[in-house]
């Protein structure tokens, strides 16, 4: 019975996360705000996350998108190795993005090693949003 | 390996995924809770409510870390509240439960109301059975941050935990209707805050009075439940009851769904006197003070229920419950289905100018639907 409801859409998952040691989130609160009024659901798990915990919260929940603000300088460090567990877990189709205190000459590499999309101070919060809605299957 | 084997066999992503499909309602998911159902039923299933910043997720963490103590498989499902402008969610629950990250024997999902009202979302009973199926043996469900009404946990937990903060209302809180009266175990928590031993005797007061009172026999009884009781016959002459006017509206809600809870019968069902006094527990959850107490009461709460018979008459009023609301929102459906939008619409129109009362619309939708 009722297998299929036309008006029951999927909502998109967000996990938002702040990975390594910075203890300044009012970036990532924007934008899990943001995301939250264009009707997606975000888990936000606050601050100083390792990327053990992170990956494993992103399985539970089954999110689409996991969202990476780093302030500390440590994102080269930290992303990649999230990416991994992330794969190493069989999720490989989680769009993947960051946002904090990157260096431009960073965001190549970032990408390489398989962040879809890197926004830095300044981004507007439509942006993302619009990015994360253009990628996300559905 | 399908899904339900998966599950079954205890594989995280596998349990994700399949709540995920629960909650968008995806083709084949409601298959696969049929292939689970016969594997549920073994859990403990606490349910944990209160005012929002009562501590509830604070609560939550160091239980869970007591069970684990204690070698036991702890999942957890945390409700927040959806936006109802914009349809999204921040779900924060996690934020305070980070000891539990890199437990294996914890599972801990983030649910969203998507839009139901009584403190729990609509796929929250389902997700339920996906962690009892893949064998863990508490599942505490965190309700929203909750008012005075939102009582909908009674019938889906076998142990209420209502978390009260120190400090938070007089004397006529604890005796109106609503949160206090369902709870199993009570705790007063940020008990180092000045006025907890004041809390603590308003509730023992309460409870004082509530088993002084006859309790009510039926106070608002599931409607199905009333039925398989005999307590009320359905008339099978009439294939389509008339809906009720609005005079004896109070008495039989023409439409149950209005109602946040139809059915709020635990220990007061039928009749029977419980002979369980909620124990008052003082906690100081950032710190894990009385934490052991508390889970101590719960377990205490636990075999109170399986020796008296009481965890029977629980499970029976939790299905019949959840069988009402699958009914009423098939029964929705159906009824959307044979209706036109321009007739709907019309409808409305009328209703919104006055010309028509909301009674009189529904009979006619409900007519031109047969």
């Amino acid at each position: 019975m009722n297998e299929r409801r036309p008006d029951r859409r999927q909502k998109i998952r967000v996990l938002v996360a702040k990975p390594g040691l910075d203890g300044h989130d009012r970036g990532a609160k924007v934008v899990a705000r943001a995301l939250r009024d264009a009707g997606m659901e975000v888990i936000y798990t606050g601050l100083r996350q390792t990327p053990e915990m992170i990956a494993e919260a992103a399985l539970q929940e089954d999110v689409d998108v996991v969202g990476l603000s780093v302030l500390s300088g440590a994102h080269m460090a930290l992303l990649p190795r999230i990416v991994e567990l992330l794969h190493g877990n069989d999720m490989d189709d989680v769009l993947v993005i960051a946002g904090g205190i990157i260096p431009d000459e960073d965001i190549a590499p970032l990408e390489q090693a398989g962040v879809h999309g890197v926004f830095g101070p300044g981004t507007s919060t439509d942006e993302i949003v619009k990015f994360i809605q253009d990628h996300v299957r559905n | 390996m399908g899904l339900v084997e998966a599950v079954l066999s205890g594989d995280r992503r596998a349990m994700a995924r399949l709540i995920t499909r629960i909650e968008n309602d995806a083709a084949g998911a409601h298959a696969d809770l049929a292939q689970l159902y016969a594997h549920t039923g073994r859990a403990h299933i606490v349910g944990v409510t209160g005012a929002p910043g009562a501590g509830k997720s604070t609560l939550v963490n160091e239980l869970a870390k007591a069970y684990r103590a204690d070698s036991r498989r702890v999942g957890v499902l945390a409700v927040d509240p959806t936006s109802p402008f914009s349809g999204g969610a921040v779900l924060g629950d996690r934020i305070r439960m980070r000891d539990l990250s890199g437990d294996s024997g914890v599972f801990i999902r983030s649910m969203a109301t998507r839009g139901s009202l009584g403190g729990l979302a609509r796929a929250t009973a389902s997700a339920i059975k996906v962690l009892d199926a893949a064998g863990f043996d508490v599942i505490m469900v965190e309700t929203v941050g909750a008012g005075q009404s939102e009582v909908e946990i009674a019938q889906t937990a076998h142990t209420v935990v209502v978390v009260e903060a120190t400090g938070m209302g007089d004397d006529v809180q604890a005796i109106k209707a609503g949160l206090l009266e369902i709870a199993d175990v009570f705790a007063v928590n940020k008990a180092d805050r000045p006025g907890a031993d004041h809390t603590v005797a308003a509730l023992e007061m309460l409870l004082d009075l509530s088993h002084a009172v006859p309790s009510p026999a039926e106070e608002r009884p599931s409607r199905l439940l009333e039925i398989i009781r005999g307590h009320h016959k359905p008339s099978p002459s009439a294939k389509h009851p008339p809906l009720p006017d609005e005079a004896s509206a109070e008495r039989i809600s023409p439409f149950p769904g209005r109602e946040a809870c139809p059915a709020v019968v635990g220990a007061r069902d039928q009749g029977v006197r419980s002979t369980w006094r909620p124990p008052v527990i003082k906690t100081i959850a950032e710190g894990g003070d009385g934490i052991l107490d508390l889970a101590r009461d719960i377990a205490d709460h636990r075999r109170y229920v399986e020796d008296t018979g009481e965890m029977v008459r629980r499970n029976q009023v939790h299905l019949v419950n959840e069988l009402e609301r699958i009914l009423r929102d098939g029964l929705m459906d159906r009824l959307l289905s044979q209706i036109d939008q321009a007739s709907l619409a019309s409808l409305m129109a009328q209703v919104a100018t006055r010309e028509l009362d909301p009674y009189a619309a529904a009979h006619q939708l409900l007519a031109g639907s047969q």
